[in-house]
């Protein structure tokens, strides 16, 4: 494909869009296609067809819209109304959806009334948890169909791409630096600067490597873009590959996901069809193709020199760095491995520009992020906001709060690796560096709330549990350090436990932090010791006194 | 507790057959993976998509056909939760363990389920009908706490409804039996 | 970029080649970093966490096996806070280690244990979290305790990249990990050669050498046995480092009289044997080289992890395969048949023991039928030298101060051609020392063959015999074998003349003197040194080639008739059957 048939399509693609009546998308993500999606989406097709209107109105997918719980979900679009969002759909609902708003509408009846019925099922597009979001990577998801080139292109997609083929390597590591992307897999490295450190390293076959294996428990922002929007994802790797002149990309995705694969992969020939990727990317002589490889279930290959293991058909082990993958990494070659979410925002920053971004968020935590709100909170679900919103208002605000009677008590952030951070300090605004100097991270974006039921030693025991599971065993420290405070973590959790016990696990804790070979391992002490730092008396309430 | 993980790898079957893969089958599969480097992750995806499990003999199979020692295949299927190397029960039931359906109450799910089909989590009942294990966040977070049975997720469920789980998987069969084609 | 850079390490200032880690940069300097998983020989692989250092101003600590020193970094390694946490990571190991020190082969031996005793280690009020993990010692060979593993990851890098068996590997992971022979299995019945260079490499008990000194205690003391002794060549120039001896000094005069003083009655040298192998085997490489019977390359036989690897991964080329028994099985059957007829013994009394630098030797001596060619079993027992180091030490005798005595002539007395066995190009040296006797009728004006000397993975060359061209190869390391046998297929394959006509493979690094049943320790360096011992053992020795032995002449000449006559072929050759690499 040549770059102006980018527009061409796109134009094509409204146009048929603009040619519909109306238009009805339910989301196609795994959470509503647990509850039942497919068969709304064919009772609103087969109805439409019974009324011979089917040519008039599009029914199509779209990725996640973040409010899992409330699934699934159907936006109703029309020129010259506000969209509707209905909520817990089910085929009767879609019937009479179709049979009380569409048909009337499209027989030329002024602006109907929705049924009773059908009117408690809409959400209110108003409300703080839509208002006070700014999509950004999720900007797709619930309006384009994952499933479809078309629809990507006709909002914008590849545009970002094109304009970077008409960069310099350089110059795209600098707009992205200049941006100040940080990683969103957890740890937070500018994306600019990881790049052009792979661009300055010579190498025959570079890599770029999207790493797909999100394996925070209780998180899935990655499954959602995945599942929801991959072609931005496809489209961040091309341009992380022009950056670095790399020829190569790996996607690698969780086995468990396997509706991001399949629409992964579904992608991928569709972007090779038109020739977007391949041996001549949008006709610049420049040639870039993937490969998918899966997880195969463990948490450690989020760590990257364990994902390049895995990618390679080894035990995910990390190995000790330097030498860092920049350098030395897959098949010892030159690699760049970005997390999705950071990949999601490349296309982005390269269409809009490096200083609209950087317009958000906090001095040193550019852009939004995306969070998994979870737990005990009543607007379950992803939200997208941007840096430096406090932790109040995205739990009490946007969440709204337990939903019942119970206090919220503490939020965790950064999964495993991260920490708890009391009520008290909700005014802080989330960014990298003020969730760590509160003893946790950002993470990935797992954000869980839990209530003044919730026990925070039994939550850190299930995260500590998590790591002892998932450690890989290369390095003593993490292996046998996380057991044996798992082992004394178990005892204080059985009322058995002594102060002394507390004693031996800050030792453990300053082994594992300082000798591990990893993150998973210098991290996995993190809610364990956040608890301690700001729920001490939770701990000693269930200590026994020391006798002498 | 061994979180093995459930929801299929793309391209497969669900059910597990029961005798292990013909051989002409785990040397297509093995040519067809061998042509790229560091591909035995996917090639034991790939079988275990077959057989629902790697057999040992089937791993030496697939090891002679692309050159690697069974040590390494062994390495690998260990290591990953993913990999089974015992045949599971006909119908596997997941319950998902990450933070969000923990808080709501996922062991309680877990520990009625194993009442319930007189089993621990990681074991097969003897009937070879159900199989029973716990696993790490499948991302329905916003469905906790789920359960997924051969790749399909059951959400919002009520921890004490393991019964329920139960019903709606024996009345679900039919459909559950036609995951594989489902998920092609 | 410089290849100089310039670093410090606890304020001392250093300077190395690009690419030098901390830990070697360190020792410029005399700063000593304690290890636990590094091996000199081997790839770091940074599992155990000791040797942490820290960079001056940054919280972070490095590891200093392999993490390269960078111009200008001020490296410090031993801050208190650093001390606390190797005590902690080392307290935190021995919490998931058997606290069985007094009834382990590697007490007083043992690197984690001598890590515990520097660092004071009184108990840290840890629970102790061994898993129940059952011991495998079915090959007979080595032992696999698992539970004693610090899952350093040595014996895997040696089984698997230097050795290419694939035998042992790590299983499962986190806590959960262990060490296990591939697939799951008993050890005896996966791919393991038996080689023992799992053991040799291994810090701790988890992987010993499978111990049968007890048992030849009891042969000892029972006065109906009558207990005769073979050394290795690779022995003598070994054993000397349990004593602290210089490495390297041949103590083989000590040796026969500490057996003496232990109750063996006859005392023989397997280098007795390799000089009669060579005579088979030069007689052999003749035939093949000169009167065309059988193929070419003709290659080496005496190592019996080797003979296993080959029999499992390589049957093609059985055809290729001297059929001479090792030297140790010839020493065993003669012992049994000629000595026992000369000195009126009888044979079933016989208890053969014979002492290796070898733990396969102990399965090599029920490898087959052929192992019993005396009608008994020509070697009884089998014990490396580490075990008979042990047992000089529960003797009670003065092994530093004991005189040199002779050996026993008849099987005993040796030329330098067979001492040179013991150390890798060895048997190549020594075969083609007496080949050209037997091609030419007469001796090499020189016969030092340095071509095949040295610690290279593979040595290639060619000497002119009469005037014929003889290619040939050594391989060490099992892993080195595979390119040349691989070059002997190509060749096969495409009708053209063979790359070798001759190649010797032993399947330890620096052949015997690097063994797996060698005392602890062994590098490069130090391999070189004990084979140094032999060479020099070779040069100072009053015959050099095996020819030249009047003892093996008078075997021939009383008992064996010609080489590789009838006699000779009963007694002295073996076959070899193809084996599955799995037996289940």
């Amino acid at each position: 494909m040549k770059p102006e048939e980018l527009e061409v399509k796109a134009a094509a693609e409204l146009a048929r869009q603009k040619a519909m009546d109306v238009r009805l998308v339910c989301c196609s993500s795994t959470g509503c296609q647990s509850s039942g999606s497919a068969d709304v989406l064919s009772a609103l097709r087969s109805e439409l067809k019974a009324r011979q209107i089917d040519a008039r109105v599009h029914v199509g997918g779209a990725g996640c819209m973040g409010l899992c719980s409330k699934g699934p979900l159907v936006r109703m679009s029309a020129e010259g109304m506000k969209d509707i969002l209905f909520n817990e759909m089910n085929p009767e609902l879609a019937t009479a959806l179709i049979d009380t708003v569409v048909a009337p509408r499209l027989a030329g009846a002024a602006e109907s009334q929705l049924s009773a019925d059908l009117e408690r099922h809409t959400l209110d597009q108003e409300s703080p948890f839509f208002a006070m979001q700014e999509r950004v990577v999720l900007s797709n998801n619930g309006f384009v169909d994952p499933e479809k080139l078309d629809e990507y292109l006709a909002h914008g997609g590849y545009q970002g791409l094109r304009k970077a083929i008409a960069m310099g390597a350089e110059e795209i590591c600098t707009e992205v630096l200049n941006s100040g992307l940080r990683g969103r897999g957890g740890a937070g490295f500018p994306t600019g600067l990881k790049w052009d450190l792979t661009r300055r390293v010579a190498g025959e076959t570079k890599y770029v490597v999207c790493n797909g294996d999100e394996g925070d428990p209780g998180a899935f922002m990655d499954r959602s873009v995945l599942e929801g929007d991959p072609h931005s994802i496809i489209e961040g790797m091309l341009i992380a590959a022009r950056a670095m002149n790399a020829t190569n990309g790996v996607f690698y995705i969780r086995a468990e996901y396997p509706l991001a694969v399949e629409r992964v992969e579904k992608a991928l020939r569709q972007a090779r069809a038109a020739g977007l990727v391949g041996k001549n990317v949008l006709d610049s002589g420049w040639g870039f193709d993937f490969e998918i490889r899966l997880g195969a279930g463990a948490f450690v290959c989020g760590e990257e020199t364990a994902l390049i293991a895995s990618v390679e058909g080894n035990r995910g082990t990390p190995r000790p760095r330097p030498p860092f993958p920049a350098v030395k990494g897959l098949w010892d070659q030159p690699t760049c491995v970005n997390n999705v979410e950071t990949l999601a925002n490349v296309p982005r920053i390269l269409l809009r520009g490096a200083e609209w971004f950087a317009s958000r968020g906090t001095e040193k935590s550019k852009g939004t992020k995306v969070f998994a709100l979870t737990g005990k909170i009543r607007n379950n679900g992803l939200v997208e906001v941007p840096m430096g919103l406090t932790i109040r208002q995205i739990v009490e605000t946007i969440g709204g709060g337990t939903g019942t009677e119970r206090k919220v008590k503490a939020v965790q952030t950064g999964g495993p690796s991260g920490g708890m951070i009391p009520e008290r300090q909700f005014d802080t605004p989330i960014s990298y560096e003020h969730l760590q100097e509160l003893g946790s991270m950002m993470g990935s974006g797992g954000l869980i709330v839990i209530d003044d039921h919730d026990s925070v030693v039994e939550l850190a025991r299930f995260y500590l549990d998590f790591c002892v599971d998932e450690s890989c065993g290369k390095c003593a420290p993490c292996r046998i350090g996380g057991k044996q405070m798992l082992h004394l973590l178990d005892r204080i959790v059985a009322g058995e436990g002594t102060a002394e016990d507390v004693a031996k696990i800050r030792k453990i804790a300053l082994a594992m932090q300082k000798a591990s070979l990893c993150a998973l391992g210098q991290t996995a002490p993190n809610p364990v010791l956040s608890a301690l730092r700001h729920f001490e008396t939770e701990f000693s309430e269930r200590l026994q006194p020391v006798h002498s | 507790m061994s979180a093995t993980s459930e929801v299929q790898a793309p391209a497969k079957s669900t059910s597990p057959k029961a005798s292990p893969a013909a051989k002409d089958e785990i040397i297509a599969l093995a040519q067809k993976w061998k042509k790229k480097r560091g591909t035995l992750i996917m090639a034991l995806h790939d079988l275990q998509g077959r057989l629902g499990y790697v057999p040992r003999e089937s791993a030496m199979k697939l090891g002679r056909e692309m050159d690697v020692p069974l040590a390494r295949i062994y390495e690998v299927v260990t290591f990953y939760n993913y990999f089974k190397l015992e045949a599971p029960g006909k119908y596997i039931i997941s319950v998902c363990t990450g933070t969000a359906c923990h808080i709501k109450g996922s062991a309680e799910m877990l520990a009625g389920l194993e009442k319930e089909l007189a089993i621990h989590e990681g074991e097969s009942t003897p009937d070879r009908e159900y199989h029973l294990q716990a696993v790490r966040c499948l991302g329905c977070c916003g469905l906790a706490p789920v359960v997924s049975v051969n790749g399909r997720v059951y959400g919002k469920l009520n921890t004490s409804g393991s019964h329920y789980v139960i019903e709606r998987i024996r009345e679900e069969k039919p459909m559950l039996d036609h995951a594989e084609q489902a998920a092609e | 970029m410089a290849d100089t850079i310039s670093a410090k390490i606890n304020g001392l200032t250093v300077e190395v080649s690009l690419g030098t880690t901390i830990l070697e940069a360190a020792r410029k300097v005399h700063v000593k970093i304690p290890t636990l998983c590094k091996h000199p020989d081997l790839e770091a692989t940074a599992a155990c966490g000791i040797c942490i250092v820290k960079i001056r101003n940054s919280g972070k600590m490095l590891r200093a096996c392999c993490t390269p020193i960078e111009d200008g970094m001020d490296i410090l390694s031993e801050t208190p806070e650093i001390v606390e946490v190797r005590r902690g990571v080392l307290e935190l190991t021995l919490s998931r280690h058997p606290n069985e020190c007094l009834n382990c082969l590697r007490n007083h031996n043992c690197e984690l244990q001598t890590l515990a005793a520097d660092f004071g280690l009184t108990g840290n009020g840890l629970d102790n979290v061994v898993p129940d993990l059952p011991i495998d010692s079915s090959t007979r060979s080595i032992v696999l305790d698992p539970r004693k593993c610090v899952l350093c990851g040595r014996c895997i890098q040696v089984c698997q990249q230097h050795q290419d068996v694939w035998a042992l590997s790590f299983l499962n992971r986190g806590f959960e990990t262990r060490i296990a022979a591939a697939g799951d299995i008993p050890l005896a019945d996966s791919p393991c050669v038996r080689c023992g260079q799992c053991s040799a490499h291994c810090p701790t008990g988890a992987i010993v050498e499978y111990d049968e000194s007890v048992k030849v205690w009891e042969k000892l003391q029972d006065p109906e046995v009558f207990c005769a002794v073979q050394i290795a060549p690779a022995v003598r120039v070994a054993i000397g480092e349990a004593f602290d001896f210089p490495v390297g000094t041949n103590l083989t005069g000590k040796i026969y009289a500490t057996l003496r003083r232990m109750g063996f009655k006859a005392v023989f040298d397997t280098n007795f044997g390799a000089d009669l192998t060579i005579i088979e085997e030069a007689t052999e490489f003749k035939e093949r080289l000169v009167e065309g019977k059988g193929e070419l390359p003709l290659i080496t036989s005496c190592c019996p992890a080797w003979v296993e690897f080959m029999e499992k991964f390589h049957g093609d080329m059985i055809r290729h395969f001297s059929s001479c028994k090792s030297p140790h099985a010839m020493v065993g059957v003669l012992a049994k048949t000629y000595y026992a007829q000369k000195m009126g013994i009888d044979p079933a009394k016989i208890c053969m023991v014979s002492i290796m630098p070898c733990t396969a030797k102990k399965s090599e001596i029920i490898r087959s039928k052929d192992m019993r060619s005396s009608g008994y079993q020509d070697v009884d027992v089998s014990l490396t030298t580490r075990e008979f180091a042990r047992m000089i030490k529960q003797s009670g005798i003065d092994f530093v101060t004991v005189p040199d005595e002779p050996p026993d002539h008849l099987l005993g007395a040796y030329t330098g051609a067979g001492t040179i066995f013991g150390t890798t190009g060895g048997v190549m040296e020594a075969a083609l020392r007496t080949a050209h006797y037997y091609i030419t009728g007469k001796d090499a004006p020189r016969v030092d063959f340095t071509i095949t000397r040295g610690l290279t993975g593979v040595k290639e060359g060619e000497i002119t015999i009469d005037g014929r061209t003889i290619r040939i190869a050594v391989a060490h390391g099992l892993a080195n074998v595979e390119q040349v046998l691989e070059k002997v297929r190509a060749a096969r394959v495409c009708g053209q003349e063979t790359p070798y006509h001759f190649i010797e493979v032993m399947a330890c690094p620096g052949g015997c003197v690097g063994g797996g049943g060698q005392p602890y320790g062994a590098t490069n360096e130090l391999r070189a040194r004990r084979a140094a011992g032999l060479y020099a053992d070779d040069q100072s020795g009053l015959w050099r080639c095996s020819h030249h032995n009047p003892y093996i002449r008078q075997l021939y000449t009383e008992f064996l008739g010609e080489p590789a006559g009838h006699k000779a072929e009963e007694l002295l050759h073996t076959t070899y059957q193809v084996l599955p690499e799995y037996r289940r």
